[in-house]
């Protein structure tokens, strides 16, 4: 008689008891269920009970404004946009001067922060107080303030545009910002694009190869001069063939202003430098934690085979110390994005601004702004984190 | 331990669907003991506190007269100071009994914010604000000047509409607050300072040399300037409503603070209906028959609270222009306490 060979037991419920909570039996099973169907229904209730008071007092509702004119104008814009657009491209204009200002804020920060940090554990007894007097004066004051003094104190210190400080007649700094000659593209424009993009890949591909060279054959093939060669040669070999790729428009002092080239707003630079200055201290903390958080005998041991201290660092110390440095660091980039938000103080068209701010006192839908408002930097911020966690999951995949 | 905290949570998601829009502000105020105002944070003239934390201006004399007409105090008032963007969200919610804050009557504002504009208690204008040193006489000279204006106004509109419709350039640069908006101006980020006429002039004073700086001619809009109540309470509507009329009544009448108290022994009958000595018109809004004289008596009729706050009597020196009488020149006119 042949053995009919058992199914294992269903492996099913017992996964599903585990992940609503562990509880023995149905039991557990039922009450779980019952709390999540009262929160759906108390989420339902809020919501419901929000939408019969709005229309009870006659409140407008809904998100139908988005189409409607805004009607107002907004000093820097990446889009098109003027005031006959929609608010829909007011939000989309706001949310751009957001990421703009966050990104950028985010990369000096980093710079800063990373900079900072070495030179605080650095051997050398100036460099590292003058960065440990940098962390602490910074991180010790309101962000706020130092927004409000980089403003007031700093930028509007500067000439008005009439004695505007001019480099070569072309470029001007006053208290209405920086203003530059613009380029403007000529038909030799696309041309000259896609051969440095030619370039840069074929640069890439040529370092890469002599990299497997190294590893595999021990060979080493000088890349550089290849390298220049395709950088400057090909840009310029399309220059010569299609005609200058741009030319340049040159601002000229005209009424009030400047008319022509183009311009950084002070608000901007006041923003991204107080953001960026302030989040760096903080970095810096955090990358000189993790610093020291990889044992000694690490450095000892690079030292020893002969790489000079910056190699140590690069090569040894902070690939490790990037484990300890990514979460906390992640939280500094978030941070600086949600502190951006500060920028109606100095006038600076953010999201918060001209969605949250304009758009909301003309329309008068606080509940559709600002939940579009919040859902907006609750999803920046998670694509930030996943994107951290990835770098992260990388970095761990590599070293194993 | 489960149980109970079930029940709690039915018990908050009964309470949150039971609760619908109230219709009883006269009696929420005075089971209170307190009329709840929504003020400017600081506008000279209108609604602005001194150094002892008293709030006054013509905005302010609007609750004070309510407050006054319904307690026989002016001084039951918590004064609630709002930014420009935050003030319709606190009426709506209730945070406020009375929005008295410089706030210009549109329709748009008064179909879909869930309020209702109960008058006019100040008829402005849209005007500029320059530095004399640059020489400029009109508002059609402004063509490519930066532009500071304070965000969640109808400042920002008129400003694109007057500059888009008169081929003119512009940059505008747009401040939360009026002080943050004022410090740019003066720290030369703009060559323009824009708001409602009164407001510059109440501004201009804060400015650490008045009169380096002008106002322009130009009017380019109208902002006809009034206190709001929420929808769904016509007795509280009206009670807003008549304290406004019953100040400008006052003064069509000639009753003032000081003789408020001889007018009241009068025989005419106009005076007999108002303050009361004739009929139960106050009663019919929910108050007293005495509600007139207990409004003049506390903060003046309409004439005096202008002079006072923003007139001839004041820093300001606003004239009266279209803020006066009906029958002297101006449009201020109330329907009769009859």
């Amino acid at each position: 008689m042949a053995i009919e060979p058992r199914q294992p037991p269903s492996q099913f419920v017992a996964k599903l008891q585990r992940v609503l909570g562990g509880r023995a039996g149905w039991s557990g099973f039922v009450v779980q269920i019952l709390f999540v169907a009262v929160l759906a229904w108390i989420c339902y209730e809020i919501v419901a009970n929000a939408r019969a008071n709005l229309q009870a007092q006659r409140i407008t509702a809904g998100f139908g404004f988005l189409a409607n004119t805004a009607g107002f104008d907004v000093s820097q814009s990446l889009i098109p946009y003027s005031g006959s657009d929609s608010y829909t491209r007011v939000f989309f204009v706001g949310l751009l001067n957001t990421l703009l200002v966050s990104a950028i804020g985010i990369f000096f920060a980093t710079l800063i922060g990373f900079f900072v940090a070495l030179g605080r554990l650095s051997p050398n007894w100036l460099l590292s107080r003058i960065s440990g007097g940098y962390v602490e004066g910074v991180r010790n004051l309101p962000l706020l303030f130092q927004i409000l003094f980089w403003y007031l104190a700093v930028l509007a210190a500067l000439p008005n545009p009439r004695q505007s400080i001019s480099i070569f007649d072309s470029v001007f700094l006053s208290n209405r910002g920086l203003v530059m000659p613009k380029p403007i593209g000529t038909p030799g424009f696309e041309p000259f694009v896609f051969a440095v993009l030619i370039a840069i890949v074929a640069t890439i591909a040529l370092w890469r190869y002599s990299r497997r060279q190294l590893f595999q054959s021990g060979k080493v093939i000088k890349v550089w001069p290849y390298a220049l060669g395709l950088l400057i040669g090909l840009p310029l070999l399309t220059a010569l063939i299609f005609g200058a790729p741009v030319t340049f428009e040159i601002p000229a002092l005209k009424g009030f202003n400047f008319a022509g080239g183009s311009r950084v707003i002070p608000e901007f630079v006041a923003l991204t430098l107080a953001l960026s200055t302030y989040t760096a201290a903080f970095i810096a903390e955090i990358v000189r934690a993790g610093i020291l958080s990889v044992h000694k005998g690490q450095m000892e041991a690079g030292s020893s085979l002969g790489l000079q201290r910056g190699s140590v660092l690069r090569l040894i110390v902070i690939p490790q110390a990037m484990r300890v440095i990514l979460p906390p660091l992640t939280n500094q980039y978030l941070n600086l994005t949600k502190n951006s938000s500060l920028a109606v103080a100095i006038g600076y068209p953010d999201l918060v601004s001209v969605f949250a701010g304009t758009t909301l006192s003309q329309t008068g839908q606080a509940i559709e702004i600002i939940g579009v408002t919040m859902g907006v930097y609750l999803l920046i911020s998670l694509v930030t984190s996943a994107i951290m966690s990835f770098y992260g999951w990388r970095i761990g995949r590599s070293m194993g | 331990m489960k149980r109970v905290s079930l029940v709690l949570t039915l018990a908050v998601a009964a309470g949150l669907s039971a609760q619908t829009a109230s219709a009883q502000t006269l009696k929420t105020v005075k089971d209170r003991g307190m009329l709840s105002c929504g003020v400017s944070q600081g506008l000279p003239g209108f609604s602005t506190p001194d150094d002892k934390g008293n709030w006054t201006g013509l905005d302010v004399d609007i609750c004070r007269a309510v407050a006054a007409a319904i307690f026989n105090d002016a001084t039951k008032i918590k004064f609630v100071p709002l930014s420009a963007k935050d003030r319709f969200t606190a009426l709506q919610s209730g945070e406020i009994d009375v929005l008295s804050r410089n706030t210009t009557w549109t329709l748009s504002r008064d179909t879909s914010l869930g309020a209702n504009f109960t008058g006019v208690t100040y008829y402005d204008g849209q005007g500029f604000l320059v530095k004399k040193s640059l020489k400029v006489n009109s508002a059609l000279e402004l063509n490519s000047a930066s532009v500071c204006v304070q965000t969640g106004t109808t400042t920002e509109q008129n400003l694109a509409d007057y500059f888009k419709g008169n081929n003119m350039k512009y940059e505008v640069i747009a401040f939360g607050t009026a002080d943050e908006t004022v410090k740019a101006y003066e720290s030369g980020r703009c060559d323009v300072f824009t708001s409602d006429v009164s407001q510059l002039y109440a501004e201009r004073l804060k400015l650490a040399n008045p009169a380096d700086h002008a106002v322009l001619p130009e009017v380019i809009s109208k902002e006809p300037l009034g206190p709001m109540v929420r929808h769904g309470d016509d007795q509280w509507f009206d009670i807003v409503k008549w304290t406004l009329f019953a100040m400008v009544d006052a003064e069509e009448l000639g009753v003032t603070q000081k003789n408020v108290d001889e007018m009241a022994k009068s025989d005419k009958p106009e005076l007999k209906r108002a303050f009361g000595t004739d009929g139960n018109l106050g009663e019919q809004l929910g108050l007293t028959k005495d509600w007139v004289s207990r409004i003049v008596k506390s903060v003046g009729n309409y004439g005096e609270s202008f002079d006072r706050n923003v007139g001839a009597g004041s820093k300001l020196g606003i004239a009266r222009g279209l803020n006066n009488l009906w029958n002297k020149g101006g449009i201020q006119y109330a329907p009769p306490i009859r």
